[in-house]
């Protein structure tokens, strides 16, 4: 027998209720995110913590700080793979390398960045092309948790035989397995691939610029997030980025239908891969152009 | 029953197969919007180019925030689970996987049974897991008619059968039947 419905009008007043209880009380704003799947995660919640409704989910929210940090976790997805999508990594290695090689620094945001397999990837781009030494990447999450993890670079070992084929796939020159030593059930990627990487807390609904980059790389982010607020979130990538600087989104997201669209010319439109313009776009109505 | 406003289809093993004569067979003139959950999708719009030779029905591959198109077949991408808003537009997520797939044809049966309730037909064909079964049993709850391909003439029964085990059916069938029985309860 299918389980009893909730009346779904009373359910959208208990995920309205909740998602004011986690704005008002711990400041996280989750009202622009897109609602099918966050209230698919909300839902899961309920289940994990054995709540039996959003408002009991709710009470907790409000009277038990710990439970918070669970919240985030739970509302957060931090699904990713090193390497994931290898043709993007591959465009990196031929198309934005190469003119990050001309700066004698070189700044790279990884916004979103998970359990970090991405940063890791990219830290590894990097090394290979013997840029990594004049390199810093600035990897963010508003998930503590997963920024936690991210830090150690512990993984089940049940993932590397994908990523070490979406490795060679974008092109590596060696083995996956050199940057990491394989414990039982575990591998832990090499420390010093850490080295040029600052993970830090950074909720981009919230949060404002805070570096001038060369690369931004913001990867299956965007796809939670409604409309608007993917607009104001790549006004911030832009924002972010020098004149010139690149921007990689993931493969089905696209900046085609914002107003920042302007700002940007494709290198790859396929695999979702921009760069910020030299010029600013032409403004259409100032009647002065 | 509310008359239909759209299809959502679920298939994994032997599914490129039974999609190919399912949509073949459908009546170039259904109104509804028709959703595809197949397991084996693989990347960029590669399985939606492989039915359009092979369906009735224009079928494209469902992109974020673009509608659910009234007599189109829209098929998720590999690699993301498909979602409907409330609005009837689409919405991807790389959620986790669910039953060791993504797309997870639950997740879409459970997203469309909140979109269109009563006005849904649900379809599970073949495939050698469990996914489908619970997204079903969602959209009868909601009201919406299910069909299952009977298990006994499908390519991988496993998934049917867990559809009839766990969700029950308001029709099962052998494949050839099932398009016809659309046609049937959609046009009228
Ligand atoms: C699906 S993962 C993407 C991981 C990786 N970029 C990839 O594509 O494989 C999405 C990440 O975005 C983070 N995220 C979601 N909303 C965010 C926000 N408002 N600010 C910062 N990070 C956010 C989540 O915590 C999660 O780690």
């Amino acid at each position: 027998m299918p389980a009893p419905l909730p009346d779904a009008e009373l359910e959208q007043i208990e995920l309205d209720l909740f998602l004011q209880a986690l704005k008002r009380r711990h400041g996280h704003d989750f009202s622009e995110y897109a609602p099918a799947s966050l209230t698919r995660r909300v839902r899961q919640l309920v289940h994990t913590h054995h709540c039996g409704s959003i408002s009991a989910l709710t009470a907790r929210l409000l009277h038990e700080p710990d439970f918070v940090p669970l919240v985030i976790q739970g509302l957060s997805v931090p699904v990713s793979e090193m390497f994931r999508d290898p043709p993007v990594f591959r465009a990196l290695r031929q198309h934005v390398l190469p003119v990050l090689a001309s700066y004698p620094q070189i700044t790279i945001w990884q916004a979103g960045c998970a359990h970090g397999q991405e940063v890791y990837s990219l830290a590894i781009l990097l090394e290979e092309a013997g840029l990594y030494e004049r390199s810093h990447i600035f990897a963010t999450d508003f998930n503590a948790d997963a920024l936690q993890r991210a830090q150690e670079g512990i993984y089940p070992a049940r993932d590397a035989q994908l990523w070490s084929r979406n490795y060679l796939l974008a092109g590596g020159g060696q083995s996956l397995a050199s940057y990491y030593s394989a414990r039982y059930d575990f591998i832990k990627l090499n420390q010093r691939l850490r080295r040029h990487i600052t993970f830090a807390n950074h909720n981009l609904v919230t949060d404002k610029v805070f570096c001038e980059a060369h690369l931004v790389l913001c990867r299956n982010v965007l796809i939670y997030f409604s409309n608007p607020l993917q607009n104001r979130t790549l006004a911030l990538f832009r924002d972010s980025l020098v004149r010139g600087g690149h921007l990689c989104l993931g493969m089905r997201e696209s900046l085609d239908f914002a107003p920042t669209a302007g700002d940007f010319t494709a290198v790859d439109a396929a695999l979702r891969l921009y760069r910020r313009n030299s010029q600013p776009a032409l403004e259409e109505h100032d009647g002065t152009a | 029953m509310e008359r239909p406003e759209a299809i959502v289809i679920g298939c994994s093993k032997g599914g490129f197969n039974a999609l190919k004569l399912l949509l073949d067979a459908l009546d170039p003139q259904l109104p509804q919007a028709v959703l595809v959950c197949c397991h084996t999708a693989s990347g960029a719009g590669v399985l939606a180019g492989l039915l359009a030779a092979h369906s009735a029905l224009p079928v494209i591959e469902a992109t974020e925030r673009q509608p659910a198109r009234p007599g189109v077949v829209h098929v998720a991408p590999g690699g993301y689970h498909l979602l409907l808003e409330h609005d009837r537009h689409f919405a991807l997520s790389v959620d986790e996987q669910v039953c060791f797939s993504r797309p997870s044809i639950d997740v879409l049966f459970d997203s469309a049974a909140d979109t269109y309730h009563a006005a849904l037909i649900g379809v599970v064909l073949t495939g050698a897991n469990r996914d489908g079964a619970h997204g079903l049993a969602q959209i009868r709850a909601h009201g919406g008619l299910a069909v299952v391909q009977e298990p006994a003439s499908a390519e991988a029964a496993a998934m049917p059968q867990a559809a009839l085990d766990i969700a029950g059916a308001d029709y099962c069938m052998p494949l050839e039947q099932i398009a016809p029985l659309l046609n049937r309860l959609c046009l009228t």
